[in-house]
């Protein structure tokens, strides 16, 4: 008698591991695993930028002024158009994705290579869209005041547009002295980036052109339920809307100060320029909604980065015939559940961050 | 595996003859289902964005939806969930819906509460 038996005479059965309940490969079953955690991680992210949302949903930036840039086509606002071509580029490289799969599982090795190379180009058009819509939003276009409370003061002219402070600012020649190393102890270098405009260019501007107005951070709520209030917290929160604002009968949207209010606001509270968005400072509203867009956009951008390594390599493995060898084009279909996944993800994202 | 699959989606609506076909179709029903999204998206209809349903914009609603007929037709034709066993779709979507549904409920409401209690002024700004 030997001490160990290599067959345990249930190969095959249930209880020898016969039994396929799921009926998928184990490729695919951790696929899918990977699949449903990454899922979470990205809904805990995006759950985050609600929560964040809900908690300043006033100062939080109005989609549709954001994003308003198409290439080639500058100065004309497009909100929205940009963005939606991005969305259909993957849905489309998603379907080239899934016609190689297609084309995997009947062996047509030429159709797979077709197929994956389009889906490899659609992803590096999304990602090189990405990154021009951090540039655009990066640079900003009208530019803001940042109180010293840290909200965002922005302008508007008399037909309610927006008012670029480039435009209406007016130089004050000073000498602005460069700080050096050689001549002080103290030495902090200088911010890598100036704004091309100063906070007393902005407030000179300002006082100078009688027709501008002040956009403030405070959605105008419902009037009718306030007014009918009894309330007296309630009833000097009106007399306080009424001596402040002037679009009382706009609800549900971003209330505009008197040009008096606004010039006082702006010479008690205005601190600094902003111009563009980055991780402290967001000409658009809070700066949170820059850390979120960075963050949940990068980590999408980097999915579709390496989704499209992965997708080359694979690519190039089809070419050189190894899954011709293995009879299967199993590994193709694996990368195609990534690669749909990541647009699965940018579904979402998109709806969250630009249309709701 | 996979190598059959079933070739009709809206309930046996719309049937396709092959699986590229299929895949074509879906394509169609998503650039669809995107477009009106974007076109809502840039008109807002007033009567939309004022009418609420569970502190809800009527828009909002509906930009969540299509998100999530989305998300069906990407995992069921793009993904072949719909020619996997009942117990892997389950295992995969319910786990996943019930988690980020739970996650989203308890984070928007207590972030609204804080934007209440900071417009209530228990914090106050220096504003």
């Amino acid at each position: 008698m030997e001490a160990t038996v290599d067959k345990t005479g249930t190969d095959g059965k249930t209880w020898g591991g016969g039994n396929r309940p799921l009926n998928a490969s184990y490729g695919k079953l951790m696929m899918w695993f990977f699949i449903v955690s990454d899922a979470l991680t990205f809904s805990g992210f995006i759950a985050a930028y609600g929560f964040s949302r809900f908690k300043f949903i006033d100062a939080w930036p109005i989609a549709d002024e954001v994003f308003t840039h198409v290439p080639f086509l500058h100065g004309v606002p497009a909100p929205m158009y940009y963005v939606a071509f991005m969305t259909l580029v993957l849905i489309f490289s998603s379907v080239t994705m899934v016609l190689a799969v297609d084309a995997g599982h009947r062996m047509q090795k030429k159709k797979v290579i077709w197929y994956m190379f389009f889906t490899i180009i659609g992803g590096a058009i999304f990602v090189g869209s990405q990154a021009w819509e951090w540039a655009t939003f990066i640079k900003g276009d009208y530019g803001a005041i940042e109180t010293k409370g840290g909200k965002i003061l922005q302008f508007l002219d008399t037909d309610g547009k927006r008012a670029s402070v480039t435009d209406f600012a007016i130089p004050i020649t000073s000498e602005r002295g460069t700080h050096e190393e050689s001549n002080g102890i103290w030495y902090d270098a200088e911010p890598e980036t100036q704004t091309t405009v100063s906070y007393a260019e902005v407030l000179k501007g300002f006082e100078a052109s009688p027709d501008l107005l002040i956009r403030s951070q405070e959605l105008v709520p419902n009037m009718e339920k306030l007014r009918a209030s009894e309330n007296p917290k309630d009833i000097a929160e009106v007399a306080r809307l009424e001596r402040e604002f002037i679009n009382l009968d706009k609800e549900g949207e971003k209330a505009i100060y008197s040009r008096e209010v606004g010039l006082a606001k702006l010479k008690a509270d205005g601190k600094l320029v902003v111009q563009g968005a980055n991780l402290k400072h967001n000409e658009y509203g809070h700066p949170l909604f820059a850390n979120f867009f960075f963050f949940i956009t990068g980590f999408h951008g980097f999915h579709v980065f390496s989704g499209v390594v992965i997708n080359i390599i694979i690519f190039f493995n089809v070419i050189i015939g190894t899954y011709e060898k293995r009879k299967s084009y199993e590994m193709v279909e694996k990368v195609g559940l990534y690669w749909h996944f990541v647009d699965l993800v940018w579904v979402f994202v998109f709806t969250f961050f630009y249309l709701v | 595996m996979g190598h059959d699959h079933k070739l009709e989606i809206f309930r046996g609506l719309w049937k396709f003859k092959s699986n590229v076909t299929k895949i074509w179709g879906v394509f169609f029903f998503l650039c669809v289902v995107t477009a009106v999204e974007v076109v809502l998206g840039i008109v807002k209809p007033e009567s939309l964005v004022h009418g609420r349903f569970l502190a809800m914009k009527y828009l909002n609603w509906i930009f969540i939806i299509l998100t999530l007929v989305k998300a069906y037709y990407i995992t069921w034709d793009f993904m072949h969930m719909r020619d996997e066993t009942k117990g892997l779709r389950r295992s995969v979507v319910w786990t996943a819906v019930f988690l980020i549904c739970y996650l989203i409920l308890i984070l928007l409401i207590e972030g609204d509460y804080i934007y209440e209690v900071y417009k209530a002024n228990y914090v106050k700004f220096n504003f």
